[in-house]
């Protein structure tokens, strides 16, 4: 299992997708699975560093598990408790500018991903991402 | 990511080569209400693009809004697969011009 730890600041960004992608490289995992996996993984890494810790700083965890058949991406952040999957889908029939704020980014997480699942643990967040293959 | 701006006639295309981040986006939307500002014929020439996160989107989405209510038009040309995937999946393609 890799692990990485960044201080959640937007500006570290490229701190997590070029560690996943780097490591999803070394496992052998497509490119173009690896590019829509990077777009999730910002998403959440966007929301995490823009909203979790609020006006204050805090970390950001990373770990990479894969099996034979799958890769698990899991986020553990000390923030505010907060389940992104709770919010709702955006209606996507509406023209962008109709549309509610917000959303996109963790409904694009839903799409790429085949699981995504949240749970409040040790008080931490924990989102954990699954991708088969 | 880097932006190339070229006038061809009565347009202004904008050569965009690499991703379209949290990071990018910013210099995107920028060189994008710049272009407009210069020409009401905007062409995005996206075919060096195969990232695009969400922020991504509501910039191309306020570039699209922009030129509409100055009688203009935005457009994006050499969409490749994985960004025309994103762009489905959030139906963006229903709004976006796209050729």
């Amino acid at each position: 299992m890799d692990r990485l730890s960044v201080e959640a600041k937007v500006e570290n960004l490229y701190q997590i997708t070029d560690y996943v992608e780097e490591t999803l490289e070394s496992l052998g995992v497509p490119m173009e699975h690896i590019t829509s996996i990077c777009i999730a993984i910002e998403e959440v890494y966007v929301n995490i560093a823009s909203y979790a810790y609020m006006d204050e700083t805090g970390k950001v965890d990373l770990e990479i598990d894969t099996k034979d058949s799958f890769i698990k991406i899991v986020f553990f952040d000390e923030g505010t408790p907060y389940n992104p999957l709770e919010k709702e889908d955006p209606d996507l029939d509406l023209p962008p500018e109709e549309r509610q704020q917000g959303g996109l980014g963790i409904f694009m997480v839903k799409n790429i991903m085949d699981d995504v699942q949240y749970e409040y643990k040790d008080n931490k967040n924990v989102l954990t991402l699954i991708k088969h293959f | 990511m880097t932006i190339n701006e070229k006038i061809e006639g009565d347009k202004i295309v904008l050569v965009v080569d690499g991703k379209v981040d949290k990071l990018t986006t910013q210099q995107l939307q920028d060189a994008i209400l710049l272009a407009l500002q210069k020409m009401s014929q905007l062409e995005i020439d996206f075919g060096g693009v195969n990232y695009i996160s969400s922020s991504g989107l509501r910039a191309l989405l306020m570039g699209q809004k922009t030129a509409q209510s100055k009688q203009g038009r935005m457009y994006l040309t050499n969409v490749t697969a994985p960004v025309k995937e994103i762009f489905d999946m959030t139906k963006f393609s229903n709004f976006l011009e796209i050729q």
